[in-house]
């Protein structure tokens, strides 16, 4: 029997990025806040110390900060003729636990999405003609451009202090930039990190291939740096330590380093750890929810009655909970028909490994997101025409570590184990490195997310059944960006060079990223999204999902985290500017 | 020190006498009070954490034993409810409380004689506005035969000058309004002055720095090498103010300072503060000890561990990044003579204050596990003399005696 707690302005479910961001702006009104975490507090200094925080086995092996799956798991099948199968061990994608949730473990890439992605299906419609998309290809246009999230993404990367060049400073381009990027507003708050060796011989071939290459644009910080919030961070030391990892110098961006700080000086925000939300009630109606049910590790329940529930979990469990608590018709793959786990999408990436002669690359010296990269096959940088394909993404050399248990580079044919295996491997740390390209990945009818009919969570509750594999589109886009990447490699005179395009079908167990986006899509039209623009439910309008990678309609060739954080900061100026007054719809 | 006469201090009430007459109901009087409460930092002791406003229960652990800071809301049983105001008078002028009864001087009433009446009086009123609180706490938890009250009177004679703060004509009324809330209320003396063996301040040595609580308290006065003689007021007024400044963050007791009394001070008392501070002392540079040879052996041991833990945060240069890790090139404590300090947060870490003008609160983590005795010493002489810091080497012994007491009591 739950016991109900006294009720709160807000309740928050995750305290993450974009939980953290919610509650700092909705504290700053004056209205009680509480967060729900299921995971642990985490802080910088009690959990992530540079007395121990570079610990490879710890955290890169073990995974110590990841959610368990004895915690909270999905079941997984590449097509609907599969039966799924819980993931008992994650390793293809890794969600984040505790506070500070994927922000802590991310690399820092802090990409904007292109001004044509946000209008993905009428421009390519409008360049290629209806007939140049698939048939079962589901991919929209949001319902916000990119003109209006700028301001937004400038808020995010200045709370972070990202470092990097701009391309274009309102429609001026810079030099050193990224020319292909929309146009900024601002410089980013800190100039960019300094390169290693081998991404310059990467820029220097790119360039001599015809290419633009810039600096990767990164929140793990080339200097000091204090925040609009007032936190002070620090300067990346180039540990090498950052992919799953916390920054114990204070210098990647994180909900820990940016914003917790100064939320925590707030009286009437608060968080509950260690408990897991297992449902958002709703009133009589099924219009309003009156707050949320949640399980502590005594395994108690309580009843957090609440006037707004932000939902802030990573992206599966907000479409989870959402199907759990019978808010939005889920979707049906068969009439196409629903909203609440349609077009879930992921990331297309592969990898040109490339062994130089006589350099010294010094590979340990590196962060999550330093690297020089190019844009010229991003979304629609490129024309498509006669490709069969549409799509794209960056590449280039982004060394984030070169950490020694599980980077080892020999020569193909080396064996993999012995003495012979030993010298290869000191012969070739030093002069290995692995190009990468990473792209867009569409969404489509059959890729889906729905509860599982047979496996339960520990609550009892069905997990979330993930149906998804690589379409044809995906596959020939990879296999072109790969060439191309391959032609750049070239020109960096390897002794060596193994390219590797991706293949399907989709493998659960390979790492490849944790970027699961799709399932609560943010859209203009009822019947194909979850949520109105302002990331507000279209059936219960006290409830948001303002800004997870689970709004996104389709993914693009970036990583999700800037526009994860601008849509924060558009949905909680919503929230302030316009439901406060007059809760109800938005739209 | 100031001077002090009985004329003087004859005078000095006779003026403040018609202070009096005021409403002691007043808005203006009592808000007086409660500001004068944050200079005083009477919460730092009489505020348990997380316990009700002033309803005491922090224990105080002495050289000499516990004492429990007590209950002073207006509760009439527990509290100060049927204190009179002359009783109130007498506790903080005299060190007399309830009934004559003697305090120990863990009550820095040998720093708030120095206050006057009608201040004592305007925290009096306040005090009577917060709300009553039971709770019963036993102050004296010392061992015979100190836990006899009556050995105060002793003490007092050989360790204590009541009297009332005397200004100082010749210089400006800033310094003199920093003058009295360093040596009055905001008792800094109390932790930074070293002490005789029955702990008395040695006043000869105001402000010098002094061991408590297994902490080193500064040296704060003017000196560049081991106070505070590099610091701009503008320094101090920071430090003061956001408990971090260019050089260092606030931690251990002074980061409580900070945040229960000097951030909440307003910028005309800060800056009096700082400006009475930095005219202090000498102003010179006390005798450097002879730097230790960069090719002896525990140097090149500091260096490498310094290389491997410390330079990514401190970095190479011990310049650290400000407001954030503190600097070590020309620190005083760094470079103080007692190493009580270093030892305690190289093997346990410490925590910055958190203020609202510098939210991030950075912390250093604890080494203790992972350096042992004579690494640790090897480290801190090396920061000790590089960057053109000068102080004496430090033992693996002092190391071990600092890791000793933490294990005792954290």
């Amino acid at each position: 029997m739950a016991r109900k707690l006294p009720a709160k302005d807000v309740v928050i479910i995750g305290l993450g990025w974009t939980g953290a961001i919610l509650a700092y702006e909705l504290a700053k009104t004056g209205l009680n806040v509480v967060a729900i975490e299921r995971g642990p507090w985490r802080d910088t200094a009690t959990d992530f110390p540079p007395a121990y925080a570079q610990d490879e086995l710890r955290y890169a092996v073990r995974l110590d900060l990841f959610l368990r799956p004895e915690q909270q798991t999905l079941t997984f099948r590449n097509n609907a003729s599969q039966t799924a199968l819980p993931i008992r061990s994650f390793s293809g994608f890794l969600p984040g636990n505790g506070v500070g949730g994927a922000g802590i473990h991310w690399n820092g890439q802090t990409w904007r999405f292109l001004p044509t992605d946000f209008q993905l299906r009428s421009h390519l419609e409008g360049r290629y003609g209806k007939a140049a998309l698939p048939a079962d290809m589901t991919i929209q246009d949001w319902p916000v451009t990119y003109d209006e999230l700028e301001p937004y993404y400038d808020r995010f990367e200045k709370l972070c202090g990202t470092s990097g060049k701009a391309g274009n400073i309102r429609g001026q381009k810079q030099a050193g930039g990224n020319p292909f990027e929309g146009w900024r507003s601002s410089e980013y708050p800190t100039p960019p990190l300094k390169q290693g060796l081998g991404a310059t011989l990467f820029a220097e071939a790119a360039r001599k291939t015809g290419h633009s290459p810039f600096p990767q644009p990164a929140s793990n910080l080339s200097e000091a740096y204090v925040n609009p919030l007032g936190v002070k961070l620090g300067q990346c030391t180039y540990c090498g330590f950052c992919e799953r990892f916390g920054c114990g110098n204070y210098a990647k961006a994180s909900p820990q380093t940016c914003v917790l700080p100064a939320l925590l000086r707030f009286p009437n925000f608060s968080a509950q750890t260690e408990s897991e939300v297992t449902k958002i009630n709703l009133d009589s109606t099924g219009k309003r929810a009156t707050g949320v049910t949640y399980v502590d590790t005594s395994g108690q329940e309580w009843e957090q009655p609440a006037d707004i529930v932000l939902m802030c979990a990573f992206s599966f469990f907000n479409v989870q909970l959402m199907l759990l608590s019978g808010i939005g018709k889920p979707y049906d793959p068969q009439t196409g028909q629903g909203v609440v786990g349609r077009n879930y999408a992921y990331q297309t990436t592969s990898s040109v490994s490339v062994i130089l002669k006589d350099k010294i690359l010094n590979p340990f010296i590196a962060t999550g997101a330093h690297g020089m990269i190019i844009d010229d096959y991003n979304g629609d940088n490129f024309d498509h025409t006669g490709l069969g394909f549409v799509g794209g993404g960056y590449m280039g050399f982004g060394q984030t570590g070169a950490r020694p248990i599980q980077t080892r580079p020999v020569p193909k044919g080396t064996p993999k184990w012995g003495a012979e295996w030993k010298k290869a491997t000191a012969e070739t740390y030093q002069r290995a490195c692995s190009l990468a390209t990473h792209a867009s990945s569409y969404s489509y009818k059959d890729c889906y997310l729905d509860l599982d009919p047979t496996y339960k969570d520990r609550f009892g509750r069905p997990l979330l059944r993930m149906t998804f594999d690589f379409h044809d589109n995906e596959l020939k886009m990879s296999a072109y960006l790969t060439d191309r990447l391959a032609e750049i490699a070239k020109a960096m005179d390897p002794v060596e060079l193994v390219a590797s395009p991706r293949k399907g079908p989709y493998d659960s167990t390979i790492y490849q990223t944790t970027h699961n986006t799709g399932g609560t899509v943010m859209g203009a039209d009822p019947a194909t999204s979850v949520l109105n623009r302002y990331c507000q439910s279209w059936d219960v309008h006290n409830v948001f999902v303002p800004g997870g990678a689970s709004v996104f309609p389709q993914n693009h060739g970036y990583n999700p985290t800037d526009t994860v954080g601008a849509l924060a900061y558009w949905a909680a100026d919503a929230i302030r500017n316009r439901y406060l007054k007059n809760p109800g719809p938005l739209v | 020190m100031m001077r002090r006469s009985l004329t003087a201090t004859v005078l000095f009430a006779g003026l403040t006498g018609a202070a009096f007459a005021q409403d002691t109901q007043s808005f203006d009087r009592i808000e007086r009070g409660r500001y004068l409460a944050v200079l005083g930092d009477c919460a730092g002791c009489h505020t348990a954490p997380g316990g009700a406003p002033f309803a005491g229960g922090l224990a105080l652990q002495t050289p000499f034993g516990t004492l429990v800071a007590p209950n002073i809301t207006p509760d009439p049983e527990t509290g100060i409810g049927n204190m009179s105001n002359d009783d109130f008078l007498a506790t903080l002028h005299e060190g007399r409380g309830h009934n004559g009864k003697r305090l120990y001087p863990a009550m820095p009433y040998p720093a708030y004689t120095k206050m006057t009446d009608d201040d004592v009086l305007a925290m009096r009123a306040y005090f009577a506005t917060i709300a009553p609180v039971k709770n019963p706490v036993v102050s004296n938890q010392l061992p015979f035969p100190l836990n006899i009250r009556l050995a105060m009177a002793f003490w007092n004679g050989l360790n204590f000058t009541p009297g009332r703060y005397q200004p100082n004509p010749q210089k400006s009324a800033v310094w003199n309004r920093g003058a009295y809330i360093v040596e009055g209320p905001a008792h800094c003396g109390t932790c930074h002055t070293p002490k005789t063996l029955l702990g008395g301040d040695k006043n000869n040595v105001a402000l010098t720095g002094a061991t408590l609580q297994g902490w080193f308290a500064p040296d704060i006065t003017n000196d560049t090498r081991k106070g505070i003689g590099g610091w701009s007021i503008d320094d101090l007024v920071q430090y003061l103010k956001k408990g971090t400044n260019n050089w260092t963050l606030a931690s251990g007791p002074m980061a409580e300072a900070v945040s229960h009394s000097t951030s909440q001070m307003n910028d005309d008392d800060i800056l009096a503060i700082a400006t009475y501070l930095k005219d202090n002392g000498e102003g010179g540079v006390s005798a450097k000890p002879a730097v230790v040879a960069a090719n002896n052996n525990v140097m090149h041991a500091g260096a490498a561990i310094y290389k491997d833990s410390c330079a990514a945060c401190h970095k190479d240069s011990g310049q650290g990044e400000a407001n954030l890790f503190p600097r070590l090139a020309g620190s005083a404590l760094v470079q103080s003579d007692d190493p009580t300090t270093l030892a305690r947060v190289v093997l346990h870490g410490t925590r910055a204050v958190a203020t609202a003008g510098a939210p991030t609160g950075p912390a250093m983590p604890a080494f203790d596990w992972r350096l042992d005795d004579a690494q640790v010493a090897a480290v801190l002489t090396y920061i000790r003399s590089n960057w053109g810091n000068a102080a004496e080497a430090v033992s693996a012994t002092a190391v071990a005696t600092q890791r000793a007491s933490l294990a005792k009591s954290p």
